[in-house]
């Protein structure tokens, strides 16, 4: 049994078929976990005693906002690998990941404006959690603006990753704001320290919600670098092999 | 059927809830779907375009 060349994998080529094969089994577990979520998050957990219902916005809310911060910090390793060793591969992934973080971050702020609107009587502030998510927000969509007006592939895949990498740095300004700042948005709910501040039923389905969450970003994210190998490399007899290859 | 009406009411909750919920559930599903269209369009044009 010869083992694995995971390197051979680095290449376009044949990191695509591999692609292919995964994604069904991303998506059918994102899709089955978020059915068990749901049931477990919308039936099963009990009303809260201080927020009523209101509460069970946390289920996409939590997911949303992890995954907006998590995709970047996944962007900013394929940007540091793409400028280190300049593979196509790394400068595909930050492209394929971009249009998901973007609608998770924009997901996270718009299920917290619903919730914030009951909890606190505003839709939307200006404190730092809020702040740094949106300035999230525009790094993403800065990212995709700057990709769109640099024609050529590679050269925009240099400048998207040292605009990714000077980005990383509102990373920890969203997750520690809360504790730095004074600010609207509680602090955190569940941390590695100290035990969890929700009953055990409500952090099972939002644990749920969450690896649905990684899963989906996973298959759809895989899905799009297919499209995008395509695209870059739609001239050379091989993606052409590929297209037609189900 | 009172439980039904219930649960969509949420409490008096049933904007904000469903609010996020539904807007989640477009978001997800629009993304998908663009998705898929564009593996489909990249296809046929590197079917076309690669030399043989």
């Amino acid at each position: 049994m010869s083992p694995i060349n995971w390197f051979r994998f680095a290449s376009p080529a044949s990191f695509f078929p591999l692609a292919g094969k995964l994604v069904p089994w991303f998506a059918v577990a994102a899709a089955l976990l978020a059915a068990v979520g749901l049931y477990l998050g919308l039936i099963v957990a009990p009303t809260d005693a201080q927020q009523g219902e209101s509460y069970r916005i946390i289920f996409i809310h939590v997911p949303a906002a992890w995954m907006s911060m998590f995709i970047y910090v996944v962007m900013a390793f394929w940007s540091a690998v793409a400028l280190a060793l300049n593979t196509r591969l790394a400068g595909m992934m930050v492209q394929a990941l971009a249009p998901t973080g973007a609608l998770l971050t924009f997901v996270a702020l718009w299920t917290g404006s619903l919730w914030g609107r009951p909890a606190w009587g505003t839709y939307w502030a200006w404190d730092a959690r809020m702040t740094s998510e949106l300035i999230l927000l525009f790094l993403y969509l800065g990212y995709l603006a700057l990709r769109s007006a640099i024609a050529d592939s590679r050269r925009a895949d240099r400048a998207g990753a040292v605009l990714v990498l000077v980005g990383v740095i509102n990373i920890p300004i969203i997750y520690f704001s809360v504790r730095w700042w004074n600010t609207l948005h509680q602090g955190a709910t569940v941390s590695l320290t100290a035990a969890p501040k929700m009953a055990a039923i409500m952090l099972t389905a939002m644990a749920i919600m969450a690896i649905a969450a990684w899963f989906y970003a996973i298959a759809v994210t895989l899905l799009r670098v297919q499209a995008i190998i395509l695209e870059r490399e739609k001239h050379t007899a091989w993606a052409g092999e590929l297209a037609e290859a189900r | 059927m009172t439980s039904l009406t219930d649960f969509l009411a949420m409490g008096g909750y049933g904007f904000y809830v469903w609010g996020a919920y539904l807007v989640t559930a477009a978001a997800v599903v629009l993304e998908v779907v663009t998705v898929r269209s564009r593996l489909r369009n990249a296809r046929r044009v590197a079917e076309d375009s690669s030399e043989p």
